[in-house]
């Protein structure tokens, strides 16, 4: 849905009264809406969660351009009801945004999302945003995130400078979200700084790409996006209370893409007042084109996470190996499989996720994810999703 | 006899050379030709078009995907382009950076909207399917003279245009293909038609363009490129439509912050 026309400044100064002067010139809608049923076969670990699960959510994006499409101003709520879980049901603004373009640099203000990294397992490096987890379980969904974010590019490569006014606390599912863990307490949540969420974060980051190489350099310094879950007794039991430390965070990009692989390593250097670490992820991957003699794709994924604090570690991923496929039938309905194991190395334990999907007609897409989860030591933070394996089924009609 | 000897060895290597040379004129003249129809065209700066490409499976059911393209010229390298996708819905947003060289690999990222995230594919990919389209990734990136060696084979009349035949070998050893017959119409060096034979060398796609139209009275484009798959008996169609030429693009469109706000 494009509607070109040239309308009086009356909407954009309604949502943006300050840029008077502008001429809009482009509006758009589109978005999807989703239903989404969550199975699972095994007996609850906790007797507040279900066997199965449905929720609604819906994805609007309103899009305005004018100044010759220098000026862009953006829009993105975005809205979940779920049947139980009370913290699954939610509501985010995913984009609130106005971006002014420059010569060589360009502005980018308000509510956003912003991804750095460059591999596929776990995303290191990637800090700007807090992860939406009720959302998925595999971390993938952010939440939007205010900042000020200057934007130039030269020569040597493309610098961002950000300034982040306000902290988003991680969401996690409720007493009967399921795959959860019932007793997190998110309203009681503490903070090392005195300010809070009112926290003033910043960040800079570097990249650039000479031939084959992508390189990105960052520095942040905040509050950690990971929160560490302390426990705490209470007169019903104990709960966990997520703690937010100031951390400064140096992040390493490489990127090479040798011959036929693409050879991808991301480290952090977390600098904290209780235990510094270095964390690192890294592999390749290599993909096949038309296999089959047909026009399908195949990519091979395989790739390491190390984290200096060893089994101590707050993180899934402190000595984890992780292997996937990519499979792309390059068909009508783009036809995807997608299948991803990590095997802990120290825990021994293992969790496998399978995510197809395929469009039927022009705005209908589906997918069928399947999770699986295998841990038998309770120091081990998959433990918890032991019971937790399922089938998710997604139907999506986009507009 | 050594006067005979003599003679018949001057005579082999008399054989040898001129043969040598015809070969040499052959490859001399496949060349002259690209590099003209390379020449001739140089100077268009930037371009911008919408595109609509109806793919067609061997039961004739036909699905479309919509989306523009924006390309500039660049000195001394290989052009940039910017392709942007606006349906199906699921994938509108998306969008493709494209950096291409004449020499060694191209550069190439794909923007994924729904994670906000700038991902480099393989250069290698140039034998994937573009969208699972029968157009192949390098099927779509810029010809440039130095990506090929030449051969020229005859002339030969084709849509009522006399046009050369020339046979170019990729260099790259991550082509998809062994060679592509090229048919140059001699009245404007406009590529008219090609061949793709496959790695075994058998007839692999055959590619027509049609609808040319001539642009700042120079530069001619068609409109229509017609790709037929001779093996799985699918087809690709691409429709060019409102294509400008020298619409005041620069450098800043085609950057990888350009590629995150692409809409």
């Amino acid at each position: 849905m494009r509607f070109k026309h040239s309308f009086h400044s009356t909407m954009v100064c309604l949502l943006v009264g300050h840029f008077f002067s502008a001429e809009a010139n482009e509006f758009e809608v589109r978005g999807n809406i989703e239903v989404q049923g969550r199975f699972f076969y095994e007996t609850p670990l906790f007797p507040s969660q279900h066997d199965n699960q449905i929720s609604l959510a819906a994805a609007p994006e309103f899009f305005w351009s004018w100044n010759d499409g220098n000026d862009s101003f953006e829009f993105v709520p975005s809205a979940r009801v779920d049947q139980y879980d009370d913290e699954r049901t939610h509501v985010d603004i995913r984009e609130l945004s106005w971006i002014h373009v420059g010569d060589d640099w360009e502005t980018r203000i308000g509510v956003r999302r912003d991804f750095w990294g460059v591999t596929e397992f776990q995303h290191l490096v990637d800090i700007i945003n807090q992860s939406d987890s009720v959302e998925d379980v595999d971390n993938e969904d952010k939440l939007g995130q205010p900042m000020i974010n200057l934007s130039v590019v030269k020569g040597w490569g493309i610098m961002d400078f950000y300034i982040l006014p306000y902290f988003r606390e991680r969401t996690f599912a409720g007493a009967e979200g399921r795959p959860g863990i019932p007793f997190v307490n998110t309203d009681n949540a503490l903070f090392e700084s005195n300010d809070k969420e009112q926290h003033i974060d910043w960040a800079v980051r570097w990249t650039h790409s000479i031939d084959d190489l992508d390189i990105g350099l960052s520095w942040f310094e905040g509050t950690d996006r990971t929160p560490d879950l302390l426990p705490r007794l209470i007169p019903s039991g104990f709960e966990l209370v997520p703690f937010y430390k100031q951390i400064s965070q140096l992040g390493i990009e490489l990127q090479a893409n040798l011959e036929s692989s693409l050879w991808k390593l991301e480290a952090i250097h977390n600098d904290n007042n209780q235990q510094d670490y270095w964390a690192l992820q890294g592999g390749l991957e290599y993909s096949q084109y038309g296999i089959f003699e047909s026009n399908a794709d195949l990519g091979w994924l395989i790739e390491y996470a190390w984290d200096e604090r060893g089994e101590d570690s707050s993180s899934t991923f402190q000595n984890d190996l992780f292997f996937g496929n990519r499979l792309a039938l390059n068909d009508v309905q783009s036809t995807e499989i997608l299948f991803g194991l990590s095997y802990d190395l120290d825990f021994k334990s293992t969790s496998v996720l399978i995510e197809a999907s395929r469009r039927f007609g022009d705005n209908i897409k589906v997918s069928l994810d399947a999770r699986f989860f295998d841990s038998d030591k309770p120091v081990d933070p998959l433990y918890l999703f032991r019971q937790d394996d399922h089938i998710q089924l997604t139907a999506q009609y986009y507009y | 006899m050594n006067l005979l000897k003599k003679n018949f060895t001057l005579l082999a290597v008399g054989f040898i050379f001129s043969s040598a040379l015809f070969a040499g004129e052959a490859e001399d003249k496949g060349l002259q030709i690209s590099k003209e129809s390379k020449a001739k065209d140089l100077g268009w700066t930037d371009s911008s078009a919408e595109l609509e490409m109806i793919l067609k499976n061997q039961h004739g059911e036909t699905s479309s995907r919509k989306m523009r393209l924006k390309s500039i010229e660049q000195q001394n390298d290989g052009d940039k382009s910017l392709t942007i996708f606006d349906s199906p819905r699921d994938v509108k947003g998306t969008a493709f950076l494209s950096f291409s060289h004449p020499k060694g690999n191209d550069d190439q990222w794909l923007y994924l909207p729904a994670l906000k995230r700038v991902k480099r594919i393989s250069s290698r990919n140039k034998s994937g399917s573009f969208m699972g389209s029968e157009f192949s990734f390098e099927d779509l990136t810029s010809f440039e003279v130095d990506k090929y060696n030449y051969l020229y084979m005859k002339d030969e009349t084709i849509d009522d245009e006399k046009c050369w035949v020339i046979t170019q070998f990729p260099l790259d050893k991550y082509s998809g293909y062994k060679r592509r017959i090229v048919w140059i119409d001699q009245s404007e060096y406009r590529i008219r038609k090609i061949d793709f034979y496959d790695r075994k060398d058998s007839l692999l796609k055959t590619l027509k363009f049609t609808d040319f139209h001539q642009y700042l009275d120079k530069y001619w484009r068609s409109q229509k490129f017609k790709m037929v798959n001779h093996q799985s008996g699918k087809s690709t169609l691409l429709n060019y439509t409102n294509f400008k030429m020298q619409t005041g693009l620069d450098e800043k469109d085609f950057n990888k912050n350009a590629l995150k706000r692409a809409r």
